[in-house]
């Protein structure tokens, strides 16, 4: 090859230097125009290798870029892979599974690809400093021994140096005030607490360390309405000063109120990426599957979609849901290859509203 | 009917969660209760199921008052419900498949020779499978193991069924089916229904009403502690 060059498809994470404007800035200012998305995930991918030789594709070829300021929601049914990607992105990943494709991190303390780092970086500098973590299983994330106030405290100590004395307490108090936690019970231990308030406790932590990129992975299960909404409105405050925000959540109304984009997940893949507006409202998704699950809300139609999602360790080798696809034909034998944000042979046209009568 | 009348229950008789709650359904009918978590409707869910006792008030079930709770309530008024919870992992035995698990309340009432029959009705109902029957609790999604939870709930086919957060951990479209399959049972079996939970949207669109916690008397409870 000498000097013709072919385009490539796909956005690349780290823009070449463009000749013609200088950037604004000559520091790498995260936000400025031509900054870099604080992550941009290409091809990543994770197997996990079972006993007798079999594979479960958890996570297949996922493509996405996150600024900063901004909130993506990965939204799915249990099993559909979306934990496992946050937990790739953090190095979290059991013995058994290997992940591929790349996760760039990038930040005022620099590029970091995210699956090419060694665990002793990931454990120093990343998990908890780069990347706060929101997890689905707070209690797991809670030290059993210790009071909620020392854990906060220690938190705010060691990421925001601040020190001790009056203002650490009262930072500590902060964080917690955020999350919705109670002052009254910051004194408890954690196997005192229910698991609404373990929740926001683990969120109080996640918000205390300031990261530039926070994943949240469902960071609402088991909290009521009121609640889920102070929470996810509190991530997107959060979100709103400059950090970029993943959340991963099977509840769509919590989807609806905080997300900027939404990325639907279906048996390991993305399935369509999309403006949370026209998402949510009109033209509406246009994925088949997206379509039945907003279909499905109770203050939709309430129509579940037939079936169920396909195993991951036994996938068909065309789309994984044309089992329960109205639309699917011949074609849908084959992948469909992401187009316009929507990994669909047949995706609902945009500009008009689809038949919606169903044969059932 | 099954009435609630005038019920007080805790765990701390000193501080009851439940205080003063009458609340009645009618066969065919049902009824969703909404409120905060912490404030003491699980509680009043398992009343209402026989499986906790209360400190004061009665239950009355077809105009017969129930007498014991969990294991020594008579089995015809035992029998009478299928219960259902948030979390189908705490309410599952993790050694019993999924096929196992939906015919043990049959034999555990002598009815084994129904399992083959009621397994051929409920499994297609519920979305299950043969391969799926044939799991057990940690080879399958939280949403299957509710769909197997569901099955079990109706195995006996109960006059009265208590659905306690029973879709708070799954997605829309899991949440539907499970809710179409407890409406067309309520329809064909005339049964009632308690749906116990904190998402209003949803306990509007399936029940015939919704009741919130507060106007239900003198309730109390925790809402703080959600
Ligand atoms: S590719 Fe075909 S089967 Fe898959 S969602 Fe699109 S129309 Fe349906």
């Amino acid at each position: 090859m000498t000097a013709h060059r072919t385009p490539d498809p796909r956005p690349a994470p780290n823009p070449a230097p463009t000749t013609g404007t200088p950037p604004e800035g000559t520091d790498e200012e995260p936000g400025a125009a031509t900054a870099p998305p604080r992550l941009a995930v290409r091809g990543l991918t994770v197997r996990f290798r079972m006993p007798g030789g079999r594979s479960v594709a958890a996570v297949t070829d996922a493509d996405f870029d996150l600024a900063p300021g901004e909130c993506l929601v990965l939204v799915g049914e249990s099993g559909c892979g979306k934990s496992v990607l946050a937990s790739a992105l953090l190095g979290l990943l059991p013995g058994n599974a290997e992940a591929t494709g790349t996760a760039l991190l990038t930040d005022a303390h620099g590029a970091t690809e995210l699956l090419a780092a060694p665990e002793t970086e990931l454990a120093r500098s990343v998990r908890g400093r780069r990347i706060g973590l929101i997890p689905q299983s707070p209690a797991a994330h809670l030290t059993p021994v210790r009071t909620v106030r020392s854990q906060l405290e220690e938190t705010v100590r060691e990421l925001t140096g601040v020190r001790r004395g009056a203002g650490l307490r009262a930072a500590a108090e902060r964080a917690a005030a955020r999350a919705a936690f109670p002052a009254g019970h910051l004194d408890r231990h954690p196997h005192q607490l229910s698991g609404g308030l373990a929740q926001r406790a683990a969120t109080a932590l996640a918000l205390a360390g300031d990261a530039p990129l926070l994943l949240a992975d469902e960071p609402t299960t088991g909290l009521d309405r009121d609640l889920v909404d102070r929470t996810v409105d509190e991530l997107r405050r959060h979100a709103e000063a400059g950090r970029a925000l993943l959340m991963i959540t099977h509840d769509l109304a919590a989807a609806e109120r905080i997300a900027d984009r939404v990325a639907v997940m279906y048996a390991g893949r993305i399935v369509e990426l999309a403006d949370a507006r026209r998402f949510f409202g009109t033209p509406g998704p246009r994925h088949p599957y997206a379509r039945g699950l907003l279909d499905a809300l109770p203050g939709r139609a309430f129509t579940p979609i037939p079936g169920m999602p396909p195993e991951l360790g036994d996938l068909p080798a065309g789309c994984a849901f044309a089992a329960r696809c109205d639309r699917a034909t011949m074609t849908c034998a084959t992948l469909p290859a992401p187009r316009d944000g929507v990994a669909c042979h047949h995706p609902v046209p945009p500009e008009r509203e689809p038949d919606r009568a169903r044969t059932a | 009917m099954l009435e609630l009348r005038d019920i007080t229950a805790g765990y701390d008789r000193g501080a009851p969660v439940v205080r003063g709650v009458s609340l009645t359904l009618a066969p065919g009918e049902a009824v969703g209760l909404l409120g905060p978590s912490g404030c003491g409707k699980s509680t009043l869910a398992r009343v209402a199921a026989l499986l906790h006792r209360p400190d004061a008030g009665t239950v009355v079930l077809d105009g017969t008052p129930a007498r014991g709770w969990r294991h020594r309530a008579p089995r015809e008024q035992r029998t009478a419900f299928g219960v259902l919870f948030q979390q189908p992992r705490l309410s599952a035995d993790p050694r019993l498949r999924l096929a196992d698990a939906i015919a043990e309340p049959l034999r555990a009432t002598g009815r084994k020779d129904q399992i083959p029959t009621r397994l051929r009705e409920l499994a297609p109902l519920v979305g299950l499978g043969d391969d799926l029957l044939a799991r057990r609790p940690h080879e399958v999604s939280d949403g299957q193991l509710q769909r197997a939870c569901l099955a079990r709930a109706l195995v006996l086919r109960p006059r009265w069924l208590i659905c306690d957060e029973m879709t708070a951990m799954l997605d829309a479209s899991t949440t539907a089916a499970l809710v179409a399959v407890v409406e067309s049972y309520r329809r064909e079996s005339g049964a009632g229904v308690l749906a116990v939970g904190h998402d209003r949207t949803l306990l509007e669109r399936w029940c015939d009403r919704t009741v919130g916690w507060a106007e239900l008397g003198a309730a109390t409870g925790m809402p703080d502690v959600a």
